[in-house]
């Protein structure tokens, strides 16, 4: 019997691993004629990154060899393109030599790279991430000593291209798109941590970063200009944004075509003699990218071909990263539902973090970093769709771990390094106190007697409690958690200086390494941790609009009937002429049903609709005026009286203080509502001592009082300090504010912040130590240069569209 | 019988936000989760009728603006102590762009 005629056309992972199936089924019935526009034969393409690394050499990754060629009877017709497809004829025609007949024909175009299409993607040394060649232009740039690597894509390739090149001993920048990294395969906890660990080994990681232009000099890539202006000066650039299937010469030939070349169940195309595999092909909508599949595929592409009936079910599949020392792995469905419960587990000394997805006492998706070791144990029960209600409590701590404690609140604190500070005050680490401990001090009162930690301002007092916790274990007795909400057991003092002293400088790392227990925290605690990075790195954290509460995050306060009320800034309330006008103007404009002069001095716009809120604003801005803030836990108004320009008992200018301070101050936030007056006479016609800080001015100076409130709690200011120049006076109001922002818990009034840190204490660093005053100012202004900025104008001008609905049914409707 | 009909991109609502879709029979909110699912619920809170579309969006919850009751997107259900349901549409992504089935949006007038 004759063989049967069969060619091939590309050797990638899936066709080699389809021969290998076939010559096992069937050794002598068939004679193949393979083309490889690569020239060379059937490699593990998913190991070009330890080749990009150095890790492996190229020889150690082909999969199959001249002689297995040969041993098989497979003729070999590598780097040569195939140019047409002849279904009528069953033939196909290469760059050289006479069309090759077929009896069955497997088309194994696999994918090309997606190169997009920005200003100078055709420059040299842009490159895709794709073949040998690829890899070995990276490895050529980065032999060049000093030599950068900028990478766009922060998916799986992409970060194993940085990886390798980086080993390479290049300078290497990721840009990506989303939020997080590998965001498909990897929740936001996850991302959080690999692009930590890159971090560490010194690539520079940038996410929400979008591409604009290459720049190039004499037709060679010298760097990547982002969005935002950012310039990322490179040797070369490459592109690892994703892979499109290759079905160019399937669809010249005529064969059903979408995102990939159409198969069935079987792998055959639209033509019964034409078979495809791999990357190239679309099953039921789905293209493929990972290996696992591919290699299923291929059995079923053997047995199709020897007359066997084979259906191809696609199956759960993993990822793992190949970067040596970033253990993670991501299976299957990994997106919350009702149906479906989340186990959590984190390890912040470890930086591990684990997340299994359960419906129906089922695992269905799993996600973890740091610690995969178990990775292959849960990835079989999900495959395996096991019942884990037996085992659910310690399900987390994998097999060799069933039936052990649950898990230790304390772990956080446990993890940290003992020169981590604990007390910021007195500058007491946690070494110093287990020191302490140890040498016998074994209640709260004598460590901070031995150490003076929490003996200061007390607001570390839970984290020192539970660093003896930890020491001392059973004899010493937690009192009990006073956690912020039920994400966490920590403290609003306890976060704060874990923020601080850890540095943490994003919501995902919180949540991480103070193992916050759900997955994005909720609405108690977000807005404050939002609040706490904000005030603590000004500059490194981006203010999040969606961890804020409706007001803030519209810059106007929400009614009970959903409409919003707008006042704008009178600075030491006063107006003018034309600022009333544009204001009665605005009123009659957008139909405002209530105005009404506020506690604050000035002028409540009442009942305006969220969707006119930026025009409204946009007018109030054109005749000079800015948000008044009276939505924020922040500056809100500075009042005052007219003082001695116009009283006769007035004596200072209290009004001119007044607007000086609001100038100074609006547009802060804090961790409440911050309300300031400033009175001319000791008559305090302002009521200036029932505000968060309030001035009067007596003829030798001025009187700062601090702590008044006149809420649910009516309290009179407690004196911070006299004195003599106006001056003095601004400096020592804008160094507590900065005190006030840095130290209290969110939703503390200032009030309630100095009974629990002291008067004296807030004496001592604003009033009686000026380098630390200077410090404080410093760093205010310096926050003021991210947050002094009027949002009205901001968000109409850049965020109107927000504003309006998504879509109007009723329009459409009517069209 | 489902008609659905493209009501905009997924990128037009931020992560852990929401949107409102106006209707002749009021508004629905459209909501984005920290992982990119999608859910539409009547913009209303049954407690007082606060718009659920300016609440805090936390896992698959949203909580309401004027009195922090807590829903869940999926099902409506109010959590916690308090009782209610907000009543919810089918909605979904397909290719970046968000779906509502306008049937179901019809009937609710009809209910």
């Amino acid at each position: 019997m004759s063989k049967k005629k069969l060619v091939v056309i590309g050797a990638g992972m899936a066709s080699g691993r389809a021969l290998e199936h076939l010559f096992a089924a069937d050794p002598d019935g068939w004679d193949v004629t393979l083309f490889n526009a690569e020239p060379r034969g059937n490699y593990n393409r998913i190991m070009l990154s330890p080749v990009l690394s150095g890790e492996k050499e190229f020889p150690e990754i082909v999969t199959h060899d001249d002689a297995w060629y040969e041993k098989h009877g497979v003729t070999c017709r590598f780097g040569e393109k195939v140019t047409k497809i002849n279904r009528a004829a069953k033939t196909v025609s290469g760059e050289e030599g006479e069309p090759v007949a077929y009896d069955k024909l497997l088309v194994a175009t696999g994918s090309n790279p997606f190169i997009i299409p920005l200003p100078g993607h055709d420059l040299d040394g842009v490159i895709a991430y794709r073949d040998l060649e690829d890899t070995n232009a990276m490895i050529e740039a980065a032999a060049a000593p000093g030599s950068k690597a900028v990478v766009i894509g922060g998916g799986l390739l992409g970060l194993e291209a940085a990886a390798g090149l980086k080993l390479r001993g290049m300078d290497v920048t990721v840009v990506h798109l989303m939020g997080h990294l590998m965001e498909r395969q990897l929740d936001v906890a996850a991302g959080y941590l690999l692009r930590k660990a890159l971090l560490d080994r010194g690539i520079k990681v940038l996410c929400s970063a979008n591409s604009k232009e290459i720049i190039g000099v004499a037709g060679k890539v010298k760097a990547l200009m982002l969005e935002d202006g950012t310039e990322l000066p490179c040797d070369i650039l490459v592109m690892a944004v994703g892979i499109r299937p290759n079905t160019g010469l399937a669809a010249e030939a005529g064969l059903a075509t979408g995102r990939g070349i159409h198969v069935d169940d079987h792998m055959l195309t639209s033509d019964p003699d034409v078979l495809a595999v791999g990357e190239c092909v679309e099953h039921n909508g789905a293209v493929f990218g990972l290996v696992a599949p591919l290699y299923d595929q291929a059995k079923v592409v053997a047995q199709t071909l020897v007359g066997q009936t084979a259906h191809f079910v696609p199956k759960e599949v993993s990822t793992k990263l190949k970067v040596t020392g970033c253990d993670l792995f991501s299976a299957g469905d990994f997106e919350a539902g009702e149906d479906r419960e989340d186990i959590v587990f984190r390890d912040p000394g470890r930086g591990v973090y684990k997340r299994l997805i359960i419906k129906d006492n089922r695992i269905i998706g799993a996600v973890m970093y740091g610690d995969t070791a178990d990775a292959s144990w849960f990835f079989g029960l999900m495959k395996d769709e096991e019942d884990i209600s037996e085992m659910r409590e310690t399900l987390i701590f994998g097999p060799a771990f069933q039936g052990g404690n649950t898990l230790d609140p304390m772990a956080a604190v446990a993890a940290l390094p003992a020169d981590a500070e604990i007390c910021g005050c007195n500058g007491v680490s946690k070494g110093d106190i287990v020191a302490a401990i140890e040498g016998g001090a074994t209640d709260l009162a004598a460590v901070r007697a031995v150490t003076k930690a929490s003996g200061s301002c007390g607001t570390c007092t839970g984290l020192v409690e539970q660093v003896m916790g930890v020491t001392l274990g059973d004899d010493f007795v937690l009192p009990a958690a006073r956690g912020i909400c039920g994400c966490t057991e920590h403290s609003h003092e306890d976060v704060r200086r874990l923020i601080k002293s850890q540095e943490l400088k994003s919501q995902a790392a919180v949540w991480q390494e103070l193992g916050w227990k759900t997955k994005d925290g909720c609405h108690v605690c977000r807005p404050a941790i939002n609040y706490y990075l904000l005030a603590d790195w000004p500059l490194e954290y981006r203010d999040d609009p969606q961890s804020r509460f409706i007001n803030e995050r519209k810059h106007a306060n929400i009614q009970k009937d959903g409409t919003f009320s707008v006042v704008p800034r009178m600075f030491g309330g006063m107006t003018t002429s034309d600022e009333l006008r544009a204001i009665a103007d605005a009123a009659d404009k957008y139909n405002v049903p209530t105005i009404h002069v506020t506690g604050g001095q000035r002028i409540d716009l009442l009942g305006v609709k969220g969707e006119d809120l930026p025009a409204i604003w946009a007018d109030l801005n054109k005749a000079g005026m800015v948000s008044g803030h009276a939505y924020s836990k922040g500056l809100r108004t500075v009042k005052t009286c007219v003082g001695k320009e116009h009283c006769r008992f007035g004596t200072q200018d209290s009004s001119g203080l007044g607007i000086k301070l609001e100038q100074k101050l609006w547009g802060a936030w804090s961790p409440h509502k911050f309300k300031l007056a400033v009175s001319g006479c000791p008559r305090n016609c302002a009521e200036a001592t029932c505000k968060d800080l309030g001035v009067v001015c007596v003829d030798s100076g001025y009187q700062v009082g601090v702590g008044g409130a006149a809420g649910m709690d009516v309290r009179e200011t407690d004196l911070l300090a006299q004195l003599p120049t106006e001056q003095e006076a601004i400096d020592v109001t804008v160094a507590f504010y900065q005190l006030y922002r840095e130290n209290a818990k969110y939703l503390d009034r200032p009030y309630k912040w100095i009974d629990k840190v002291g008067l004296d204490w807030v004496k001592e660093r604003v009033i009686d130590d000026l380098e630390n005053r200077k410090a404080l100012i410093e760093r205010f202004e310096l926050s003021q240069t991210i947050y002094q900025k009027d949002p009205w104008a901001e968000h109409a001008r850049e965020r109107a569209e927000t504003y309006r609905p998504l879509a109007d049914l009723n329009l459409q409707a009517a069209e | 019988m489902t008609t659905w009909i493209d009501i905009g991109a997924l990128d037009d609502i931020p992560a852990r936000g929401a949107r409102v879709v106006k209707t002749a029979f009021g508004c629905v909110a459209i909501f984005r989760t920290g992982e990119d699912q999608v859910f539409a619920l009547e913009d209303r809170c049954p407690h007082k009728g606060g718009p659920l579309s300016e609440g805090i969006v936390h896992g698959q919850s949203v909580t309401c603006p004027l009195h922090n009751w807590v829903f869940n997107l999926e099902t409506g259900l109010a959590q916690g102590s308090d009782e209610g349901a907000v009543p919810t549409y089918p909605a979904r992504i397909e290719q970046g762009r968000i779906l509502l089935d306008a049937a179901q949006l019809e009937n609710r007038s009809a209910a």
